[in-house]
């Protein structure tokens, strides 16, 4: 629960209060209440429970993401790790938008 | 079935080496056996047991799991109150791993197993809008979560929730706990890991005054192998030096002053009060309950919660061998208890460690049982 996930922002809604975010290829919904700083398409952000709570900088996403590529390419049935992200992916909403 | 521990494969190796033989040298020079140090973080324990890190450590290196999972340490009255609430009606949704935690007599999965409405999700956002699709119910979230989960269910209720949902807060606050496990007695606690997510909300400014407090060195630390690993080196340095400071070792995630933005949320809706931790102690300051002002969304407030309803305890002999506070105290270690893998499994949990993906048990056990190689070599 406190490892988060990060995702790449893909738009913003028009209240600038949600955004949609790429998981590794799974789009969910993510508030934007408490994100640190502003946010636009194209950013990476850390989700923890449907939440962006923070924006990562440009020159540590690589070393961010490298950690959650191992974990979930790596995962075997059942591994804590790659369950634990998987959840907060499936944090975010579910929505289709265009 | 569950891999077991991985062997142990850095993505630079050659750095992994010249940390672990700094860390070695760090160790020796202090001169003493063990030196014992404790994150408080579960993510923590599955990257160190995931990763076989325990392999890299020196012998004459202890580094403990402490009060880290959230879940865990939820006392059982907070559970009776949910297992209450679901019983007299309400529908209650709570993250995933609360289903199963213990009550006095009963779980939330036994409450739904008796007809009652519970349902798991994995946002605050998610339980809102069940509130909204159900507007006859009374919709109650069970919130668990260290403060980093907490500042999402500030949030969700500062942006405004419909009527007929509420919370029963049982997240909990981390500095509070390190302050206890640190006057342990029992203890000898030399130094903290702090988790580095937690630490991009709160900042590791919050950490200056325990330091200075307790001369305990603390180091916040990311969750790759060599994060941990570099992080570890550090900690044991401040040690050695006897400088009890805090060295931010997680910078690409956490600066000093955290997220302004989301504590100031966190503080107008959440204060901090007295609570028991399950199998730990009473932790003043240790408990985020609402503020008074929002009593309104405080299932503690709105219903008259009877856990009369739902009997008393039966006498659980394996649960009276359980040392799961011992565990999360930092006195004992998962394979020391004589129901580990075997009466308490992940199947069949006997103890909330073996509950929650972020309970000790439950990540030594599926990461092969006996995650500390040093101790099979």
């Amino acid at each position: 629960m406190c490892l988060g996930v990060p995702g790449k922002v893909l738009s913003i809604s028009d209240d600038k209060m949600s955004a949609m975010v790429d998981f590794f290829g799974v789009k969910r919904e993510l508030r934007l209440d408490i994100v640190d700083e502003p946010v636009q398409p194209g950013d990476y952000v850390l989700n923890h429970v449907g939440f962006a709570i923070r924006r990562i900088p440009p020159s540590e996403v690589q070393e961010t993401l490298a950690l959650f590529d191992q974990i979930l390419k790596e995962a075997a049935a059942g591994d804590l790790m790659a369950e634990d992200v998987r959840g907060e992916i499936a944090s975010g909403k579910e929505r289709d938008r265009a | 079935m569950p891999s077991g521990a991985e062997e142990l494969k850095f993505r630079d190796p050659e750095k992994a080496r010249a940390l672990t033989e700094a860390l070695e040298r760090e160790v020796d020079a202090i001169g003493r056996s063990p030196v014992s140090v404790m994150h408080v973080c579960g993510s923590h324990e599955q990257a160190i047991a995931r990763f076989g890190l325990r392999a890299s450590f020196p012998r004459k290196l202890d580094v403990i799991m402490g009060p880290g999972c959230p879940v865990c340490v939820t006392d059982t009255p907070e559970v009776d109150e949910a297992v209450a609430l679901a019983a007299q009606g309400a529908r209650v949704c709570t993250y995933g791993d609360m289903l199963r935690l213990p009550g006095t007599s009963k779980s939330l999965a036994d409450a739904q197993a008796d007809g009652g409405k519970v349902e798991v999700v994995y946002s605050v956002s998610q339980a809102v809008e069940l509130a909204k699709q159900r507007p006859a119910e009374q919709v109650v979230f069970f919130a668990s979560g260290f403060e980093t989960t907490a500042v999402a269910t500030a949030a969700t209720i500062l942006a405004g929730v419909p009527e007929n949902f509420s919370v029963l807060s049982s997240h909990k606050y981390v500095p509070a706990a390190m302050d206890v496990v640190s006057e342990m007695k029992e203890t000898s606690i030399e130094g903290f890991i702090a988790a580095g997510h937690a630490a991009t909300i709160t900042g590791w400014g919050i950490f200056e005054p325990f330091a200075r407090r307790t001369g305990t060195p603390v180091v916040v630390a990311g969750f790759e192998p060599l994060d941990v690993l570099a992080a570890v080196v550090e900690l044991v340095r401040l040690i050695r030096l006897k400088r009890p400071e805090v060295m931010n070792c997680y910078p690409r995630c956490v600066s000093k002053d955290g997220n302004r933005a989301a504590l100031d949320k966190l503080w107008q809706v959440f204060e901090v009060v007295s609570g028991n931790w399950r199998g730990i102690a009473r932790v003043p300051r240790g408990n985020l309950e609402l503020k008074p002002e929002w009593n309104r969304v405080n299932a503690r407030h709105r219903f008259r919660i009877d856990t009369s309803v739902i009997g008393g305890a039966e006498r659980n002999l394996l649960a009276d061998q359980c040392i799961c506070g011992a565990i999360m105290s930092g006195l004992a270690r998962p394979s020391q208890c004589v129901l580990f893998g075997k009466e308490c499994r992940p199947e069949t949990p006997v103890g909330a460690c073996m509950v929650s993906s972020e309970g000790a048990c439950k990540i030594w056990h599926v990461y092969g049982g006996h995650p500390d190689l040093r101790e099979v070599a």
